[in-house]
């Protein structure tokens, strides 16, 4: 029995590859429109967490409810036209496709046409407008980033899971692609953002989850965790 | 003039087939990573059925040919997707290789259980009708032909990049996990791409087929052509395809008119002969030279291809099993009769052949399709004997020390000049440049009587040493020969080489930062394996006494391969076991034969693509037997590496409640 406030619900998630358990009862939620951030040191089980929402990975035992559906063990394309949308870590684009291609793929997933969708990207992002008819895997690494966010946004997403949105990229261009997960918070979409470099995260989260070696170790307001942060990066008790 | 126009319009209309067969290689290649080398059994397998229907069963065309394109070949396509291609998307190359070159010979033997040998003719479409413009005639058919490679083309351009049903399919290949967390089935998307690919096999086939009685090696290899015209299109290009066809098309027929433009007195010579192989072989030497064109390989960086191998056996051990594997075969033999041992030293010929796959495939993880022919230069070596021309300084034809070490020098050499052009390529560029180049040696060398065995089908002799005259002797040298160079090959993988080899294997890229050349690596590996099957030669023509052109048909490179990956083409045991059943497997009544193909073949996909193979499997099993002189009991059983990917699995999961 969901509520409707929601927009994920992970209720004692328990995963793992093979023999190796990696989540250990794992239990959070999202709130309808919110940007959540999902935080924690290398290891932590963050992507795997993000692997059994999505769809790629089926959890051992465990519950996953998106907009109060149960939808544990879904496909993942079942999922992704359900309304959830993933980026997963490192440039989640094709690069033998270009840039309009990649964009207006994802009108399969919803019913609009490619044209609007194209329209609706490029002026959202003109810097990809410039590079349309370009490989995709020509691009730099922050336009390949930014053409990942697009092709995301391009599908309508009610929810948009964010895989280490940062790996590999210079700070200044983080910078500017957080201000776009700012920007996706505001258009009501709700995010949860898996990232190692906290304070970036946090900066446009309104609420934080640290992770700690398959276990949630706190969930609050920003300036509330930052404590217990600081002891899961650190290694000990602060 | 005439002669001009009639041969540019044939050339036209061959090059359009070729273009049918190829546009659907790179369909299913582009949009699944699995380069089919069934393609061609495929289209053979359906112009059989589509002959089956509409002249034996006298269906009228217009039933038949939407039967074969529409309902037959689709749903063989899709079947294919689902029990075998699906699999091998992230498979290394060697095994999608293998397991398209298993399906290949499963195809054909499947049809000849079916379809037992028999001359069979396909009629023209509209009887043969044609249409004269001018001084040249043009059949109902061939206007057929260009229409509708014409439309293919057209098609498929339309397809793949103006739909995004066709985006898709080539996003597929980019990442196959990413689109599905789009919303798009992968899955939907490569079967579709199969089902088309092999309506297009079958088209080809169909098209083609009048030209030629129908035949199951004729047809499966005619797509050589495509693979080479695939190849100028780098198999992802569908325009540069067609236009490789039509070139590769023109050329052929061309090359016809100037051979039949030649002088009588020269075609009847010797050298005749190699100029008619040369002329054969066209498609392939095209191939051949539009890789040579192709930009070197870059390294790739951030990928280990690793795969466990098997325990390696102690000196000690292997010693033992070496004398006891000797002792035993000489008291077998002992009580085997003169034909029971001619066969069985037949069969030990090719465990022999293939312990030169075991460096090569095993060790190395390169592959080749053209080992046979390096047997057969072997059998050439030893049956013809070799003289340094003016100086009288040689051997004589016959099996002897001086015989094999030639043999060794002269196949490592061609070996070595092989690897050079052909290792600057992928592993997928070489299987097919290797099999291209024995399918050139076959009718350039091995065919003509100047440099090989003479025309097709005939035989060379070679004699036997004085004191190996009798059955069990030979059969007996030929088991020492295998444990010689088998001890041989496990000296070379226990040394320093052989750790350079497996880490050339692993990672190139990481063998480069730290100095090692791997070019040299894999040219060494190449030559010394070349010269392993040569040395095989010697003895495969002293086993055989006789050897014919059929014996070392470049095509048999494929089952040897076949049959060493499926029992395991990474330890020597496996390869003996291999190598004993492929050679005993030939003394069985023709239908067995076929259907151990297909057994064959289901066992790969059993294997899931294990290159440790049957054999491997069951020493896997064995060592966690606990016996009593095994110290501390159950030895630590490893974790495999993660070949296996939960994320794949799981995306093939079945759906859920959503």
């Amino acid at each position: 029995m969901t509520g409707r406030t929601n927009a994920l619900d992970v209720i004692d998630l328990t995963a793992g590859y093979g023999r190796i358990e990696v989540l250990h009862s794992v239990s959070f939620s999202v709130p309808v429109g919110a940007v959540v951030a999902l935080l924690g040191p290398n290891g932590a089980g963050k992507t795997t967490t993000l692997n059994c929402i999505s769809g790629v990975l089926s959890p051992t035992s465990g519950h996953v409810h998106l907009n109060g559906h149960h939808v544990n063990g879904a496909a993942a394309d079942k999922l992704a036209r359900a309304g959830l949308c993933t980026i997963p870590e490192g440039r989640g684009i094709f690069p033998n496709l270009t840039v309009t291609e990649n964009v207006s793929l994802f009108a399969f997933a919803s019913q609009t046409s490619p044209k609007d969708i194209e329209e609706r990207t490029f002026t959202q992002f003109p810097r990809l407008q410039e590079r349309r008819s370009q490989l995709a895997g020509k691009l730099s690494g922050g336009e390949q980033q930014m053409l990942a966010m697009a092709r995301a946004l391009s599908s309508d997403p009610a929810m948009l899971l964010l895989d280490e949105l940062s790996m590999g990229l210079a700070p200044k261009i983080v910078e500017d692609l957080y201000e776009i997960v700012a920007d996706i918070g505001r258009q009501g979409i709700s995010v949860l953002v898996v990232e190692q470099f906290a304070r970036r995260a946090l900066a446009v989260a309104q609420l934080g989850i640290v992770m700690v070696q398959g276990r949630i170790t706190a969930v609050g307001e920003p300036a509330d965790i930052y404590d217990e942060l600081s002891a899961a990066y650190l290694g000990g008790a602060a | 003039m005439t002669n001009f126009v009639t041969f540019t319009v044939i050339g036209i209309v061959v090059g359009a087939t070729y273009a049918i067969a190829a546009s659907g290689l790179v369909l299913t290649y582009a949009t699944s990573n699995v380069f089919n080398m069934a393609h061609g059994a495929v289209g053979m397998f359906m112009t059989f059925l589509y002959w089956e229907v509409s002249v034996n069963q006298g269906w009228p065309v217009w039933v038949a040919l939407p039967f074969v394109l529409g309902i037959a070949a689709p749903a063989m396509g899709l079947l294919l997707e689902r029990v075998m291609m699906r699999r091998l998307t992230q498979a290394d190359v060697t095994i999608s290789l293998v397991v398209t070159v298993g399906l290949l010979v499963a195809l054909i033997g499947v049809a000849q259980t079916i379809w037992p040998p028999a001359g069979r003719n396909i009629e023209q479409f509209f009887n043969g009708d044609a249409v004269s413009f001018g001084i040249v005639r043009v059949s109902a058919h061939q206007f057929i032909t260009m229409g509708v490679a014409l439309a293919v083309a057209f098609g498929l351009y339309v397809l793949l990049n103006r739909t995004r049903i066709g985006t898709a399919m080539r996003a597929v290949v980019d990442n196959r996990e990413l689109l599905a967390l789009h919303g798009a089935r992968p899955n939907l998307l490569s079967g579709l791409a199969w089902a088309l690919g092999s309506s297009l096999a079958a088209l080809a086939g169909i098209l083609l087929a009048p030209q030629l009685t129908l035949d199951y090696t004729t047809l499966t290899f005619l797509v050589v052509s495509a693979y080479a015209a695939a190849m100028v299109g780098r198999l992802k290009s569908l325009p540069k395809t067609f236009v490789g066809a039509i070139v590769l098309g023109l050329l052929i027929n061309y090359a016809t008119w100037a051979y039949i433009s030649l002088p009588k007195s020269v075609l009847t010579s010797d050298f005749g002969q190699v100029i008619y192989g040369v002329k054969n072989s066209l498609p392939t030497i095209f191939l051949l030279l539009v890789m040579l064109a192709l930009p070197q390989e870059k390294l790739r960086i951030g990928r280990i291809s690793g795969t466990k191998l098997p325990k390696l056996p102690s000196w000690p051990v292997a010693l033992a099993w070496s004398a006891v594997f000797i002792v035993g075969t000489y008291l077998l033999t002992g009580q085997f009769g003169d034909a029971n041992n001619s066969r069985f030293g037949q069969a030990m010929c090719l465990p022999l052949i293939m312990l030169s796959l075991v460096l090569l495939v095993g060790y190395g993880g390169d592959v080749s399709l053209m080992q046979l022919s390096f047997v057969g230069m072997g059998v050439l070596v030893a049956a013809r004997g070799f003289t340094i021309p003016g100086t009288g300084i040689g051997f004589h034809p016959q099996v002897s020390v001086l015989s094999i070490v030639t043999a060794f020098l002269l196949t490592a050499m061609i070996g070595a000049i092989v690897a050079v052009p052909a290792l600057r390529l992928r592993g997928l560029y070489i299987g097919l440049g290797t099999l291209a180049l024995a399918a050139a040696i076959d009718r350039i060398v091995f065919n003509t009587k100047l440099l090989g065995f003479g025309n097709e089908g005939s035989t060379v002799n070679a004699n036997r040493p004085g004191w190996l005259q009798s059955e069990q002797s030979f059969a007996m040298a030929v088991v020492v020969a295998f444990v010689v160079m088998g001890l041989m090959v496990l000296s070379i993988r226990r040394g320093k080489y052989g750790r350079i080899l497996l880490a050339t294997r692993d990672s190139q890229a990481a063998c480069a930062t730290l100095g090692f050349s791997t070019t040299i690596t894999r040219v060494a590996v190449f030559a010394v394996s070349a010269g392993l099957a040569g040395v095989a030669g010697v003895f495969f023509a002293g086993e055989h006494i006789s050897v014919s052109t059929y014996d070392v048909f470049f095509f048999k490179s494929l089952p040897l391969l076949l049959f060493a990956t499926v029992f395991g083409v990474t330890s020597i045991s496996g390869v003996l076991v291999g190598g004993l059943v492929y050679g005993l497997i030939g003394y069985a009544p023709t239908t067995v034969g076929n259907l151990a193909s297909v057994v064959l073949l289901l066992g790969i996909l059993l294997l899931g693509g294990n290159p440790n193979g049957l054999v491997g499997l069951i020493f896997e099993q064995a060592r966690k037997v606990p016996l009593p002189w095994r110290r501390g009991g159950l030895p630590v059983e490893a974790e495999p590496y993660p070949t296996h990917n939960p994320a794949r699995s799981a995306l093939e999961a079945p759906v859920g409640t959503a």
